[in-house]
């Protein structure tokens, strides 16, 4: 995808100087304001790099974060920082816990009974787990995006509309403007629009998959989460999305997980390899890419993996 | 080198075996169902009259309904006699509607042409002919054709006439029956809160005094009404082949006569024509002489409001329960144990529904709402007796495992994701299962409840002792509290019960029960493709659930 290439050109990824990190995890290598350097003086065993965020451009804070289906841990002492208006792309292979990871932003783990988290996890600086905090409030702060399409079994309109009404917008006027305004985001618009009051399921794969992008902007979530997006979908359709990606970006902080490395080459800024639970590589993404630091994200990268 | 496996194994016999066994149910099943259309439809069909001729000079005049070999034990070998079933009709004459006449001792068949055959209110059918018409003393027509017009022409003008009685009758005086009922309930209300004197009671007294006189004057009208209807027709019968044989008459006031026919000169498009009035008032009016001729009308408004009061108070109830079941508590031992408990108790039989019916609902809150809204009725019970909301109660109870069922089934086939689509968008639990989950389970819920209603509908065991009884006096609704939902009430499948097993008699009454029984089927019938059709319609809306997930 040639929008993609000049996407990732287009933006300039600022490195920031400054070694005061209040909100980064304590990490050794976490301050050294090159990577390089820091990355040299590793064992490749530890060799968990963090890219170093602009502590005012910082979204989601990740720290120590284990986690545990019943006896059986899924991530182990995790620590991220995801920044603003950026996509970050989370890979791995499968079973590596990327879902897990992303369903604790919104905290969709909550409705696994036999689920346990250990660990701070901060979205716009607040604690997800403050007792002030609803998870149903979180879930309007932090979208998400399924792998497969999900719309419900509703008109396109109420499909967008839904998310607003739960939040007690009333008045056809206003959800007009709103279903208009989140459908057009979704670059959906020019397609549905003289069939808002068909069913959603009428639409194709990729219609609906961006009908579910609509329908989670439509809220104005502040963090976009999406898990392999276009796991179900064909080339054109996953194009289009990842397009979309792009230009949401500007008003959305997105993490998406993918099995697809052009993808995260393509749409992301940042890319974080994980395996087994754990974090093993988290970069800007070109470097990652191009050169990446860890024995085991070569590997992975270069299709050597398993 | 590669081994052809064996007939066995191939597993052709065991296709044959499922085949078969398919077609076995399907041929019962068409078997029963033709079997029932033929008898049931043909109840209505007016057959030619035929006079049989007899060797001893007797004479029998009726519809010919069988025909069998006479059981012979004596001589297995020769050939059969036959003998014929004749429907004589003329009940109140000869005493049976049907008699057996052989074969051999019949001299001669006709096909008289002026045979008339007579329905009436009382005594079932009347074959015979026409001898005079007469007003009073009066001889107005003798027999033959002028005199079957002239009779036509009286009965269409007694018709209006009984269409006046029937309306002073039925809807001005029920009416005023019910208001003095209703003032006679208020002046005992009074009396047993205490009030004997002052001016309610006046009130109540003058009210029922106005009432009483217009009752009177209604009375007088029905009277001058009935007085009008003078005209006598006499008949001759022909019948009695075993009893010696002899000619009778029978004179009957014109407002005994239902319908006068001449089957013998009815053409196939008069047939047709007379089919279809039958059919309509079959399903249109009351019954008669204990259920055995007239309509069937109160049994299908019973079993109608029964099954839909039943719906109203199984759907939600199920509907919750399930819904607790499968989305609220915490799956487990205890759960399963409950889906067991609720899955078998579809299987208990339905008499005991009926058994706890009676003793939960009638004599334990029917007696409890009648000690308390009602202490003044003293010993006539309203709701403490067996009633149509207690017997729609009994079904609801008996059928709502199968509502449970249906609608957990369809909450597990809700997928996951649908859930989680909503809940990300920072819906609660309960908005999800609100909007969400309620919509998508609806096609569910109605399979639900079109299989309640199927098993509902056709059920009778439990009804009869909690409210249904052979004849009713009223329809079980009423504009007034309790609306008539206390009042006992007749129902199809009672009916056919009744009329089969327990008429005094059962010939006569078994065309009917065919008859009931296609009905009560066609009425299954149409309550399910009612439910099926709405519920096809939801699942197009929410093609949901199969489709995109
Ligand atoms: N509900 C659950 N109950 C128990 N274990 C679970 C549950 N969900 C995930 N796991 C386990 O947690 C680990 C991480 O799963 P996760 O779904 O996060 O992997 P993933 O990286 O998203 O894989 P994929 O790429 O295949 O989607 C796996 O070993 C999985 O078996
Ligand atoms: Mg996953």
């Amino acid at each position: 995808m040639n929008t993609g290439e000049t996407a990732i050109n287009r933006i300039r990824i600022e490195v920031p100087q400054s070694s005061a990190r209040p909100v980064a995890p304590a990490r050794p290598a976490a301050h050294a304001p090159g990577i390089e350097e820091a990355a040299k003086g590793q064992a490749p065993e530890a060799a968990v790099t963090i890219e170093a965020i602009d502590p005012a451009q910082v979204e989601v804070e990740v720290e120590k974060v284990n986690l545990w289906y019943g006896a059986k841990q899924a991530l182990f002492d995790i620590n991220l920082t995801f920044a603003k208006n950026k996509v970050t792309a989370l890979i791995g292979p499968s079973g590596c816990g990327k879902s897990t990871l992303l369903r604790c932003f919104n905290r969709m783990n909550d409705l696994v009974d036999i689920c346990r988290m250990e660990g701070t996890i901060r979205v716009g600086g607040r604690d997800i787990r403050d007792p002030a905090l609803d998870a149903t409030e979180l879930r309007k702060n932090v979208g998400m995006v399924f792998q497969k399409p999900n719309p419900f079994p509703k008109t396109i309109y109420e499909n967008v509309a839904y998310g607003p009404r739960i939040q007690g917008v009333r008045g056809r006027e206003k959800l007009d403007v709103i279903v208009e305004r989140s459908i057009r985001q979704a670059a959906l618009w020019d397609e549905v629009k003289d069939r808002l009051n068909d069913s959603a399921l009428g639409l194709s794969g990729g219609q609906q998959q961006r009908l579910c992008i609509a329908r989670a902007v439509a809220v104005e979530p502040e963090v976009l989460l999406m898990d392999e997006p276009c796991s179900a979908l064909d080339p054109i359709s996953t194009g289009r999305i990842e397009d979309l990606m792009i230009d949401l970006k500007e008003k959305y902080t997105i993490l998406i997980v993918t099995h697809n490395m052009q993808q995260a080459a393509r749409v992301s800024d940042y890319t974080a390899y994980m395996l087994m639970g754990e974090m093993i590589e988290y970069r800007e993404t070109k470097e990652l890419f191009s050169r990446p630091r860890d024995k085991r994200t070569e590997d992975y990268i270069t299709g050597r993996f398993g | 080198m590669s081994r052809k496996p064996n007939i066995l194994r191939r597993g052709t016999p065991f296709i044959w075996l499922t085949g078969g066994a398919l077609a076995m149910s399907l041929l019962l099943v068409a078997g029963m169902l033709l079997l029932i259309l033929w008898k049931g439809l043909g109840f209505f069909w007016q057959k030619d009259l035929t006079l049989l001729r007899l060797n001893n000079g007797s004479a029998v005049l009726g519809e010919i309904v069988e025909r069998e070999a006479i059981p012979d034990l004596d001589s297995p070998g020769a050939p059969p006699k036959m003998r014929v079933k004749v429907k004589q009709g003329n009940r109140d004459l000869y005493g049976a509607d049907f008699v057996w006449v052989r074969e051999d001792e019949i001299a001669e068949r006709e096909r008289p042409e002026d045979a008339l055959a007579v329905e009436r209110l009382g005594w079932g059918d009347f074959f015979g002919y026409l001898k005079e018409i007469r007003d009073g003393d009066k001889v107005l027509a003798g027999g033959g054709a002028e005199g079957l017009a002239k009779l036509q022409e009286l009965l269409s003008a007694d018709y209006e006439l009984r269409a006046r009685i029937a309306k002073v009758e039925k809807n001005q005086i029920g009416a005023i029956n019910d208001a003095i009922h209703g003032a006679e309930l208020e002046l005992k209300k009074l009396a047993y809160y205490g009030t004997t004197m002052g001016p309610e009671v006046d009130a109540q007294k003058a009210l029922l005094a106005e009432h009483q006189k217009t009752y009177d004057e209604l009375v007088l009208d029905l009277t001058a009404l009935r007085r009008k209807q003078t005209v006598s027709v006499t008949l001759t019968a022909e019948g009695g082949a075993m009893s010696g044989g002899q000619q009778k008459e029978k004179t009957l006031p014109i407002s005994e006569l239902v319908e006068v026919l001449q089957p013998n000169r009815m053409g196939l498009g008069a047939k047709a024509a007379h089919y279809a009035s039958q059919l309509w008032s079959f399903v249109s009016t009351d019954p008669r002489e204990s259920n055995t001729e007239g309509g069937v009308f109160p049994a299908i408004f019973g079993t109608v409001l029964m099954v839909l009061i039943m719906s109203i108070f199984v759907t939600p109830f199920g509907v919750l329960a399930a819904f607790y079941l499968r989305e609220y508590a915490k799956q487990g031992r205890w759960v399963s144990v409950v889906r067991i408990a609720v899955n078998n108790l579809a299987g208990v039989p339905s008499i005991v529904f009926g058994v706890f019916g009676v003793g939960f609902f009638i004599h334990f809150v029917g007696a409890g709402i009648d000690n308390a809204f009602f202490p003044y009725m003293g010993n006539t019970p309203v709701f403490h007796s067996g009633g149509i909301l207690w017997a729609s109660l009994t079904l609801a109870l008996m059928t709502v495992p199968v509502v449970i069922v249906a609608t957990e089934e369809g909450l597990a086939a809700i997928p996951k994701s649908m859930r989680e689509g909503s809940l990300a968008l920072g819906a609660t639990k309960f908005e999800t299962t609100w909007s969400i989950v309620l919509p998508a389970v609806m096609p569910s819920i109605l399979t639900g409840l079109i299989l309640a209603m199927a098993r509902a509908a056709g059920e009778v065991a439990p009804l009869m002792i909690t409210g249904v009884v052979k004849i009713a006096p009223a329809l079980p609704v009423s504009a007034s509290f309790p609306f008539g939902l206390e009042r006992q009430f007749m129902h199809l499948g009672f009916h056919i019960f009744d009329l089969g097993f327990q008429s005094p008699n059962v010939d006569a009454a078994r065309p009917m029960v065919y008859a009931t029984t296609l009905l009560l089927i066609v009425l299954v019938l149409v309550l399910n493709i009612g439910a099926i059709w709405i519920r096809n319609r939801l699942r197009q809306k929410y093609s949901a659930a199969t489709a995109a997930i």
